[in-house]
């Protein structure tokens, strides 16, 4: 199996500079035979700016990241989202993401605004989920931060609750896949407002494909995976404690936190060690998956026992 | 015509390497590296469904043989429940060797800790003895009766894995249930036949 070294090309490295293709008017100018390709997913994403949030350790293969996904909305197995999602997201013509709540400017924003709201940084991430593998990806997007200023958030503005993409004529429905739908998660305004948390629209180089959460998602990278929500299209500032997907299935499982953390197990497993994918033996897993240095100040004084 | 088939040694022989199928393909996948980016999870989901498996079909055979009226069937109980073994023992080692890496401490702790492995454990520890005791030899120097008393615990065991796998997934709870419900349902076919043939049996 050959992997990539991170440290001597990137992905940024490989695409031109400021080749921002814009699929939609790629696929109204283009017929019918030059958007069969288009919607697969591959279309190139360029991110001008390299991120020092990147970590320096192997990339996961991309082979391997798009056939092994939770996104339960495309089946429960870890290989049911590489068959069942390609091509269902990115060919729905209209992507928006409503911005609503305690705003000063509620907004509905297209998926070409959204782009063009800061520079697409590239930052290679770690990611832990909270069933022990991790993988690295390396994503391309900008902090959530700056989307969320320029809609002003009010004073009662406490919280950011976010909503996944749901039709039920093309995925699993609650019933089948044991948690309520559409998918819903939440940080805490200061969690939002964060560096780290980045909007996402692409990975390795192209815009996101469908099991990774196209057109756009979340990556917390020191939270379980399942706070990094796929396939946003709306975002709700409000003051109370927002209801979470995992949360409403099994609370005493699933925090609204679920910082990563070696010391509070999972009631099922311990979260002491992870696979980094695809290697065979577990390591350590390192508390706030190694972003303590960034984020462990906004948890001061806080019973992370408690708040899992 | 059926009944010669099904006492060909051809028959068993055939049975036997369907059998292998699941451990072949597991194996032509592992050489092609395609066990998903997460080979242990496959290997130990892909060994856990044909224990489950397996234990079902062993539980099937005699309903079965009621149903169709072929006593031959029997022939591959054996069979299937020694092969609900050999998976078993293949799903644990592959968490005991990978997932723990010879740990005996932190395997203890998980079995102590974690029902869904205590209740697995407790399932792999009672299909051993029956594993052993499947031999004619073991037959006779139990006598029929008290062989037969014991390898009843296959009930317990099959119960045991569907408990398992419905406490150790995470939300999708529909594999587990039909589990549950196929177990109910060759359970359920015992307790009628069990019945008649007390209703038939001579009042003494
Ligand atoms: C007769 C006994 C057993 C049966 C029938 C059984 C069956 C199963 C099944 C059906 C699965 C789920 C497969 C899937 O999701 O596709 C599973 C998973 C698993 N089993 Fe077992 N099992 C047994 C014994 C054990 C034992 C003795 C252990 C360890 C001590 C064990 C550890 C596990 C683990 C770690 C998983 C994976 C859990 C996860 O991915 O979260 N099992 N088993």
């Amino acid at each position: 199996m050959i992997i990539r070294k991170s440290t001597d090309l990137r992905y940024s490295d490989v695409t031109p500079k400021q080749v921002y293709l814009n699929r939609r008017k790629f696929l109204a100018a283009g017929s019918a035979a030059l958007a069969a390709p288009l919607v697969r997913g591959n279309t190139p994403l360029a991110a001008a700016v390299k991120s020092p949030f990147s970590t320096t350790e192997k990339i996961t293969p991309k082979d391997l990241a798009l056939h092994y996904n939770n996104y339960y909305e495309f089946g429960t197995g870890k290989e049911d989202p590489g068959r069942n999602a390609p091509g269902k997201l990115v060919s729905i013509p209209e992507w928006t993401i409503r911005i609503e709540g305690e705003v000063a400017k509620p907004r509905t924003i297209d998926l070409d605004a959204l782009r063009k709201i800061a520079p697409m940084e590239e930052r290679i991430y770690r990611h832990r989920c909270v069933e022990r593998w991790s993988m690295v990806f390396p994503w391309i997007g900008y902090s959530l931060s700056a989307l969320l200023k320029q809609v002003e958030p009010t004073s009662k503005a406490k919280y950011v609750a976010f909503q996944s993409y749901y039709n039920s004529k093309f995925e699993l429905s609650s019933f089948s896949a044991g948690i309520e739908f559409p998918y819903v998660e939440g940080l805490r305004m200061d969690e939002a407002m964060h560096p780290l948390t980045l909007l996402a629209f692409g990975v390795y180089g192209e815009m996101l494909p469908d099991q990774m959460g196209a057109q756009v998602r979340l990556a917390v990278p020191w939270k379980y995976g399942y706070k990094s929500i796929k396939s946003i299209v709306k975002i709700k500032l409000v003051e109370k404690e927002p209801p979470t997907t995992w949360n409403l299935a099994a609370a005493n499982e699933y925090g609204f936190y679920s910082n990563v953390n070696p010391e509070v197990d999972h009631p099922r497993w311990s979260q002491k060690k992870e696979r980094r994918l695809p290697e065979l033996f577990p390591r350590d897993t390192i508390k706030f998956n190694g972003y303590g240095d960034q984020v462990a100040g906004m948890y001061a004084g806080m019973d992370l026992r408690k708040y899992h | 015509m059926v009944k010669k088939i099904l006492l060909s040694p051809w028959t068993k022989a055939v049975v036997f390497a369907l059998c292998l199928v699941p451990l072949a393909e597991l194996l032509w996948r592992a050489y092609n590296q395609d066990l998903t980016a997460n080979p242990v999870e496959f290997i130990t989901h892909t060994t856990g469904d044909w224990t489950i498996r397996f234990l079902m079909i062993t539980l099937s055979v005699t309903p079965l043989r009621l149903l169709l009226r072929q006593p031959q069937l029997v022939r591959f109980r054996r069979m299937f429940g020694l092969f609900a073994f050999f998976y078993a023992m293949l799903h644990f080692t592959t968490w005991f060797c990978i997932d723990k890496f010879f740990d005996f401490q932190e395997m203890g702790k998980d079995i102590l800790k974690r029902p869904f492995i205590t209740i697995g454990m407790a399932a792999l520890l009672m299909l051993a003895p029956l594993a052993v005791t499947s031999t004619n030899g073991w037959v006779r120097r139990l006598g029929y009766r008290r062989w037969q008393k014991l390898h009843r615990l296959i009930y317990a065991i099959a119960l045991c894995g569907v408990i398992h796998y419905y406490w150790l997934v995470k939300s999708d709870i529909r594999l587990p249930l039909l589990y549950g419900a196929i177990w109910a349902a060759l359970m359920a076919a015992r307790l009628i036949e069990w019945r008649r043939r007390r209703v038939l049996a001579p009042v003494t």
